[in-house]
This record gives C-alpha cells, structure tokens and sequence, in this order.
C-alpha cells in the first residue's frame, strides 16, 4: 500500500517560536491517522502545511503524489480540509455553500448544484437546505463544512480538530458520519484534543508535543503504553491523602499522581475493577475515609504525563512536583 | 479551463456569493444607498436654502457630488465586509480549493460594481425627484454614468487595499471615516471650490473626487457659464484627468491588494 500523505522533518517558525521541529509523519492510502495533542503543539500548523495554507520552513511533504511547495494547485484538487472554525458563509444557505465550493474545484454549474444536493440529503440537512447558515446549530454548521470538503469526493481529507466545542450529541454523530467516509475507503488525517476521539476514528495515533511526534501507534499500544485504566481517589482529611497514596501506589503500574489542593491521588493500575476493590478494601482497613472513588480511563492529560513527563493543559509546576 | 479563464470564472462564482451575502444582509444595502439618499435631502433642502451657486440651481449642481459621495460610501461598507470575511475562515476554505488565487479580489471587486450600480440606480431617481436634468445628448450621460462606474470599480481596488493592510474590521472604519470625510468635503462636491480660501482650494482642486465630480457635470450638463472656472489642470481637462486618476489607481492598487492578499491569507 502506497502513503497518500508523506511529511519529513517539517519545520515552520515564526519569529522565536518553532512551530514544527522537524516533524515527519506517513498515511497510508485509505487508512486514518489522528494527530493528538494540547494547542499549540503543532497539529494545525501540520495541517495547515499540507493542505498548502503555509509554506515550510524545512522540510519536504506530499499529498496524493503532489508535493506541497512545487505542486500545490493540483494538490489542492485532491484534498478536501474542514477547519477548526467552521468556513460556511453565514448568509448563504447550505445549498449555495456547498454548490460555491462546487464550483470553486470547477464541477461545473450543473454538476455543482447536483452535488450540493447530495451531499444534503447525506449529511442530513435537507430540511435546512434553503435556510441562511446563520440559523444553524453548531453541529449542523460542522456538518455543512464536512460536506464542504467532500464536494469534489477528494482521495485525501483533513479535519482539523471536527468537533472541538460540540456539545456530546453531537460529536457522537459526527464521529458517525466520519467514520461512515473512511469506510468508503478515504485517506484521513484528523487533529484532536481528546483521546477518546482519536481512540475511536484513527487507526494510528500520533501523539505531537512543540512541534515533534513523541509516539505513534494503534490506541491500544498507546494505552499499553501509558497504562490502562486510572483508580482516582479523594480523601475527605489533608493527613489522610499520604497513606492513600502508599496505598494505592501498591496497585499502580506507573506514576502515582497527588493534588493537594483537589485532595486527590490518581494512578494507572492493571486490573481496573479488581484494583479498586482492593484499593478500597485496603483504605478501609487503614481507616482512611474515601469521599469519592472510581476508575477512569486514561486521558490527554495521562497520556502527556506519562510521555512528556509534562500536562497537556498548560505547566502547572505543582502539578509537575506532585509526580512521584 | 486554462489560465485566462479560471480567475474570470472563479471571480464571477465570488461575485456571485458577496452580491447574495449583500442581498440578505439589508443593513448593508441600506447603509450604503440611505446615506447619499439622507444627503441629497439634507444638502439640497436645508444647505440648498442657503447655498447659491451662480447661474444654477444647486441642486443640479449637488446631484453629480452625490453620485460621486455614493462610490465613496459603498466602498466602505465592501471594505468592511472585506475585513470581516478575513476573520472568519472563510479564505482558509477558499485557499485550499484548487481556484484562482486572484478570483477572491476579482469577485470582491465585480460584486462591489454591482452594488455601485444599484446605488447609481436609486441616487438618479432620487436626483430627478428633487429637480436634478440632464441637458447633454444621452450617449454623453451614458458616459458619465460609465465614468462614474469606472471610478467606482477603481476605487474598489484601493478600498480592497486599505481593508487588506488593516485587517480587522474596527480599525478600517476608523481610517475610512477619517479619509472619507476630508477627501469628500475639501472638494467641489458640495461647494463651488473657487470660494474657498487659497490653501484649501488648491487641494479641493486637485482633489480627485472634484475632478470626477467636475467631469459628470460636464457630462451630465450640469455646468453653468456664469461660475469661475478653476485654472487647475485636472479641472480643465475634468474627463481626460478622471481617466487618467482611474488607470493610475488601478495600476498601483491591483498588484498592491493582490500582494496583501497573498500575505494576509498565509499568515
């Protein structure tokens, strides 16, 4: 199987920041990989340098055989980007959005005004077609822009964080319809913030961290990685919260985490159901008591800790401290 | 589609979206046709008691200053949309379709003669209400409306420019005012500019808005023999200097905006 996307050691600065420090990533054709990681660290200057909005600094990258710099015009007939912000035109309707975009990749009028139907009916919109997008819900606006970059049916799409600001209802039917697109066979690259996201539409995770790719495999090697679920504890008495964490670093497979402000001790262990029983079991016989217990699974946050040693939401030094 | 076409098809699609984007969006629309409309009255009733221009009645000698005043108005308001789509996503979209990078100013601008032509539309109307006439031949006032098109189109550009090196919506409509008004009012559009004292007569002379100005009058016949004729060049030559003021605002401000494009959209 041939790579529809190719990057090596990508570099973009602007002025002091880097931006991309020698980032170089692969897709092959039909398959989906997610770029996870915080803002800022690099996931949309990536898109933005392969969908040709930027030039790079260093570095060399294709798309469906076109190279960024050289071959960007017939690149651009190739992929199809949605944005972090919606880029429907508030006023037109989402018929005249998507027959617009139509005939901006040259469909021509007929096939343009076709296609903008089709891609309604798809995206469930046929009801608001001749409606302004200005009345559009959040994910309805997601959706006009999704069908957006499918209207000339690219072989490569980019979703630059999809359903970032969503409400839950929505992003699950987003995901739906995403998923739905990559089964007819579509290259992807999509950005995200949460791990859940990437777990459930990519094939491949690559973590970013300023500008670089720090991991990069299935969600599974990534959470065996990182470890499995998390037991999350917090104790009603300041004293109490170090003998909750001796306890609980009996059962954990990686760094135990203490918040003495949130009065919370948080570890991966191995066995979920069974850890946190005796976890539980453990405080008990010790006299510790428990305001609130339970397991989670590993989020952006654990999967930054554990391999950039640093939190995915900005540099809380105490944060930092509390890893033991 | 070859190299030649695509920008005239991709711009004409862009015009097409801004002229429906103006169409649902009234206020728009309003703005830019209520303004000369609320001048026309207010200039031709209550200055229009006052004022007296010689040999003339002064609202024929106020209606072409008002076409003129419209151009101006309108490409504020385009600006303005300019720097709103800017913030918005919207040319991230555009940039990543395989289209004519030149069709986004191209459109911005046809759709901005369209408007102008509607505006035209409504002011010689409103004109003729108030006792505005054309007494030249009507292939001369074709010309003047064709003249006043063309500075229209031209001046689109440099609007598409302003917008462009500024950015953001609040700081254009600054500027716009600032200039607009100054460029509007030290000129013959509303007064006879030989009153004035020398310093600001010499500017309202060479002022490009008196040089349109002057040339509909003449176009339109709304010149009286009795008034001073300025010796400034451009007032003389009034049709030659505004063609000429049209070819040099396109010159400079096409490749200007085209290059702002460019550097405003890759940021």
């Amino acid at each position: 199987m041939s790579d529809a996307i190719t990057a090596e050691g990508l570099v973009k600065r602007y002025g002091e920041v880097t931006a991309l420090d020698g980032l170089s990533l692969s897709v092959p054709q039909g398959t989906v990989l997610a770029l996870l990681g915080p803002n800022g660290a690099g996931k949309t200057t990536t898109v933005r340098v392969l969908t040709t909005l930027l030039r790079p600094d260093g570095g060399r990258a294709t798309v469906a055989g076109c190279d960024v710099v050289g071959d960007a015009r017939r690149l651009r007939s190739s992929i199809g980007l949605s944005g972090q912000y919606a880029a429907v035109d508030e006023h037109l309707t989402g018929a005249e959005n998507l027959e617009m975009i139509g005939r901006l990749y040259h469909l021509g009028a007929r096939r343009s005004k076709a296609r903008a139907r089709e891609l309604l009916e798809r995206f469930d919109l046929t009801d608001a077609a001749d409606r302004p997008v200005k009345g559009y819900s959040g994910g309805m606006r997601r959706r006009v822009d999704l069908a957006g970059a499918l209207a000339a049916d690219p072989p490569v799409l980019f979703l630059d964080e999809p359903t970032t600001g969503l409400d839950p209802r929505a992003r699950a039917a987003l995901w739906d319809t995403i998923s739905e697109l990559v089964a007819a066979g579509s290259t992807l690259l999509l950005t995200t913030q949460y791990m859940e996201e990437a777990d459930h539409l990519a094939d491949q995770i690559m973590v970013v961290d300023h500008g670089r790719a720090i991991a990069r495999g299935t969600a599974d090697e990534l959470k065996d990685q990182v470890g499995g679920n998390r037991v999350e504890l917090t104790v009603t008495d300041a004293a109490e919260l170090e003998t909750a964490r001796q306890i609980l670093a009996r059962f954990a497979v990686g760094a135990v985490q203490t918040g003495p402000e949130s009065l919370q001790v948080t570890a991966p262990v191995a066995d979920g159901p069974e850890s946190l029983r005796q976890v539980l079991g453990r405080l008990a016989d010790a006299g510790v008591r428990v305001r609130d217990a339970g397991l989670r699974r590993p989020t952006l946050d654990d999967v930054y800790l554990t391999l950039t040693g640093h939190q995915a939401s900005g540099t809380d030094p105490q944060a930092r401290e509390a890893i033991r | 589609m070859n190299a030649l076409t695509m920008p005239i098809a991709d711009g004409w699609t862009i015009a097409r979206r801004n002229t429906l984007k103006i169409r649902r969006s009234p206020d728009l629309l309003g703005s830019a046709i209520t303004f000369p409309i609320v001048f026309v009255l207010m200039f031709a009733y209550v200055f229009g008691s006052v004022i007296h221009v010689p040999g003339m009645s002064y609202r024929e000698f106020l209606i072409p200053g008002i076409f003129v005043q419209a151009v101006l108005v309108s490409a504020q308001v385009t600006g303005y949309t300019l720097t709103l789509d800017l913030q918005k996503g919207i040319f991230d979209r555009f940039r990543s379709l395989p289209m004519a990078p030149s069709g986004v100013l191209i459109g911005q601008t046809v759709s901005d003669l369209l408007m102008n032509l509607a505006s035209l539309v409504v002011m010689a109307v409103m004109g003729l209400i108030v006792g505005w006439r054309v007494h030249t031949a009507p292939h001369e006032a074709v010309l003047g409306f064709g003249l006043l098109l063309l500075f229209a189109y031209a001046f689109s550009w440099f609007t598409a420019t302003v917008a462009l090196a500024l950015r953001t919506p609040e700081s254009f409509n600054n500027i716009a005012t600032t200039l607009s008004f100054p460029l509007m009012f030290v000129s013959n559009a509303f007064l006879d500019s030989s009153e004035l004292p020398t310093p600001l007569r010499v500017v309202a002379e060479w002022n490009p808005v008196s040089t349109i100005t002057q040339a509909a009058r003449e176009l339109f016949g709304n010149t009286s023999t009795a008034m001073k004729t300025a010796d400034a060049w451009p007032l003389q030559h009034a049709v030659t200097a505004s063609l000429l003021w049209i070819a040099v605002i396109l010159v400079v401000f096409i490749p200007l905006a085209t290059r702002l494009y460019k550097k405003a959209v890759s940021a």
